[in-house]
């Protein structure tokens, strides 16, 4: 059995993505594939069960009074594909612990045996590594292999720096390793050059380049895939090619994060942002046009 | 030679009218209630309203029976030859696990801490167990170090492995030194699951870690292993090792904390004292088999002892009776192939001799139970065998299956009819099932005396903890034996309550 997971900025598509590649990897590849959302929203598995939103493990558990009162089938749903699912869920915003909610939910489905018989488990976590909790998926005996959604833009380039330093801290001492990097674009300027670059200086790849295409945003909007909602589509097979590159990926490596300063550079040098003269010098032009 | 000094009496020294003064001055910072108003309240909590209320209640515990699960990690360290329990989080927990063991066994408890604070809920505590394992095994000079954590540590998810891995690779500790560890968050479980939690990572790791496992000698394939569990009796472990002796087997405990729990004064002190030998760990994996007198506190162990050992398992409840006594020599018998010796079918005559001796002042008593959930299997097989009746069973740590399993054992017996097992519930439900339905005589740890006293019942302080007796853990309550001094304790308070309030022609000389 391998075990993944995705990881990215917030907003960048990771569900989204993750939900399209599996959904393609459990139908066009027969992997029998579980998701575990890790994001206290619950939005992970909604595309596979094309439901609003599942009962999460710690809603349940909150309900009853302990997880040691849930049962596996309480909490796992199978879906599309055959794909089962499970929504660790977690507190409202602005109170409680999401963190020790992840580790919660995930020593139980552990302890329940939920993985006998899978090929694939897949974490979806949410936004960036911020604490301890977030890191569970990634430690000893879970997550192998990370691939971490991100676009050309510079704040998903930014976290998916921080995301690869989180990897590093425990890529010593545990088995956990990058994939790669999924661009899922945003059509900005040489895209796919620079996320190749970025990849590079990570230490790793640009496991697949995703164009952007409104198809995604139709099937979003019905609760599906796209494998569901238009099979044929030419983005469907986007999504089949990312999956079979993650079944035959064997490019997986320590990454190398980079500087602050290295990764500002790198953007000027695409023309992302501009250096501080040229900006200077932007500004000054604007002023004397007005 | 000097005058012998005066010794004041504790109670009568608040008596004096130097204190009464005092203590009325006091009242103006207290803003007290008026003695009235106290009656009331008193007599309210005692109420069949109230007791419906103090059933209904879901946010608030109150006195439970359970401490926390590193309580249990650090007993179970502590049954290893010179391991150092070593807890990660922050230092006061680990200054009460030290001193409730203390309480109960008056004996000094050695464990570290790695002394997180602030910073370290905020960065994480990695640098605080790094050196916390360097300073520790510099100072305290181990064999192995078993590291469990505290709420703290495990609240921000930090990851054991991890850490430990990199104390390692950074040369803070060497690679010789074994160091399991386990997860032991107390908003989980009780002391319980903690022990089995440590116990199972210690077995596995030393295991897992030896390579010469296949070199065992001839007599470690004819040995037992066995496992007494969190075992608070330092007595049940000579006990079982005379049962054993007896039967002329060889033997491996699987954790044995009673030479710590049971240090001599010999005018120097040293850390560590017995415990099982790291070596006989691996060899255990080729023994016969293994018996555990507890199966609820140390399921995980038995399901890796089971699965990774391939090994017979037989567990049982603490074996206090005949019957379970019985049960207990005929699965040693069985799994090592030697008969139940003769000497132990003597004494097993001598025991319900003296039972028969007793049974006319216990038959009918009705009684009260709390404590964990073995130990109250072993009591209420006991009580059903000497016509005792168990009424309030209370299992603060119990989970579906012991209910279901001491319900069994209840209605296996008409003395079981009337009882009630509460799992989940605290000593203050304890209390309103005592008051509204009064019983005898109660058994469990000292947690229980406030409740028999506004009972107004008698106490039989049997399990974990007993602060307020001393010696009670030296002597036996398992086996026959054991099954003794549980007899005596029990009908010599039944005699006592008889004596204080026989009438004066009722005040006899024999009983």
């Amino acid at each position: 059995m391998r075990q993944i997971a995705f990881y990215g900025k917030g907003g960048i598509g990771k569900s989204t993505t993750s939900q399209n590649t599996l959904a393609q990897l459990a139908t066009k590849f027969g992997q029998k594939t579980m998701i575990v959302g890790c994001d206290p929203k619950a939005d992970s598995t909604r595309l596979i069960l094309n439901t609003k939103a599942q009962q999460t493990v710690l809603h349940l558990a909150a309900e009853r009074g302990t997880v040691e009162d849930l049962e596996l089938e309480d909490v796992v749903q199978q879906g599309f594909g055959d794909i089962s699912c499970v929504e660790c869920g977690g507190p409202e915003p602005g109170v409680g612990c999401a963190g020790r909610g992840i580790i919660t939910a995930i020593n139980f489905l552990e302890g329940q045996g939920a993985y006998d018989g899978l090929d694939f488990v897949s974490y979806d976590v949410l936004g960036d590594v911020v604490c301890g909790g977030f890191a569970m998926p990634i430690r000893e005996n879970k997550a192998q292999e990370i691939y971490i959604v991100c676009s050309g833009e510079m704040m998903a380039m930014y976290a998916a720096n921080n995301i690869a330093r989180g990897i590093l801290k425990y890529a010593n001492s545990g088995g956990v390793r990058l994939g790669g990097l999924i661009c899922n674009s945003r059509n900005t300027d040489r895209e796919d050059e620079l996320i190749t670059e970025l990849a590079r200086r990570l230490n790793t790849q640009m496991i697949h380049f995703l164009p952007r295409n409104n198809v995604v945003q139709h099937a979003e909007l019905r609760r599906m895939t796209v494998a569901q909602y238009s099979p044929e589509h030419a983005q469907a097979k986007e999504y089949e090619l990312l999956a079979n590159k993650i079944l035959h990926n064997d490019m997986l490596t320590i990454p190398t994060p980079i500087s602050m300063e290295e990764l500002e550079d790198l953007l000027i040098n695409f023309g992302v942002i501009e250096d501080e003269e040229a900006h200077i010098k932007a500004i000054q032009g604007q002023q004397k046009a007005v | 030679m000097s005058a012998k000094p005066e010794i004041a009496d504790f109670n009568d020294l608040f008596l004096s009218d130097e204190y009464k003064e005092l203590l009325e001055r006091k009242k103006a910072f207290e803003a007290p209630c008026t003695a009235a108003e106290v009656e009331e309240a008193s007599a309210y909590s005692k109420s069949e309203a109230y007791k419906e209320k103090n059933f209904a209640r879901n946010s608030l515990v109150v006195n439970p029976a359970k401490a926390c699960q590193p309580l249990g990690s650090v007993m179970a360290a502590l049954g290893f030859e010179k391991t150092l329990p070593f807890l990660h989080g922050s230092q006061g927990c680990t200054a009460y696990f030290r001193s409730h063991l203390s309480r109960h066994f008056k004996e000094p408890v050695p464990a570290v801490s790695s002394s997180m604070t602030e910073d370290g809920a905020v960065f994480g505590g990695m640098r605080n167990l790094i050196e916390g394992l360097e300073n520790s095994v510099a100072l305290y000079k181990p064999e192995m170090v078993a590291v469990s954590t505290t709420c703290m540590a495990e609240v921000i998810g930090d990851d054991l492995n991890a850490f430990i891995e990199t104390a390692r690779q950074e040369g803070a500790v060497g690679k010789d030194v074994p160091i399991p560890y386990a997860n032991t968050p107390s908003f989980v479980g009780s002391h319980i699951t903690g022990y089995d939690a440590m116990l199972k990572s210690i077995l596995s790791y030393l295991y897992e870690r030896s390579e010469d496992v296949a070199a065992s000698s001839k007599a470690d394939f004819a040995k037992l292993n066995l496992i007494l569990g969190f075992e608070p009796y330092t007595g049940n472990f000579a006990e079982l090792k005379r049962i054993l002796s007896i039967f002329g087997s060889g033997y491996t405990f699987l954790g044995d904390q009673s030479g710590n729990f049971d240090s001599p004064a010999a005018g120097e002190y040293s850390y560590y004292y017995g415990g099982t030998k790291l070596s006989d760990v691996p060899k255990a994996a080729s023994a016969l088999g293994t018996i555990s007198l507890q199966k609820y506190a140390v399921k995980k162990t038995l399901e890796y002892i089971q699965s990774g050992w391939s090994q017979q398992v037989v567990s049982m409840p603490t074996p206090i009776g005949i019957r379970a006594t019985d049960r207990l020599l005929a699965a040693i018998s069985e799994i090592t192939g030697l008969d139940v010796p003769k000497e132990l079918t003597e004494e097993r005559g001598r025991i319900v001799d003296a039972l028969t001796d007793s049974h006319n002042y216990l038959h009918g008593k009705r009684v009260a139970l709390a404590g964990d959930p073995d130990l109250l299997l072993g009591l209420i097989g006991f009580c059903l065998e000497t016509g005792m009746e168990p009424v309030h069973i209370v299992c603060t740590n119990g989970d579906k299956e012991f209910q279901q399993e001491a319900e069994g054992l209840l209605s296996s017996s008409p003395y079981g009819e009337e009882g009630q097992v509460h799992i989940g519930r605290d000593l203050w439900h304890m209390r309103s099932l005592l008051i509204s339905d009064p019983v005898d005589l109660a058994i469990g740890s000292s947690h229980l005396k406030y409740a028999a006293k506004d009972a107004n019942i008698p106490l039989v302080r049997l399990g974990f903890p007993i602060f307020d007796r001393h010696h009670m853990h030296r002597y036996p309550i398992i086996g026959y034996q054991g099954t003794l001094n549980v007899l005596s304790l029990i009908v010599n308070t039944v005699l006592q309550q008889l004596d204080d309030q026989a009438p004066e022609y009722g005040f006899d000389l024999v009983r």
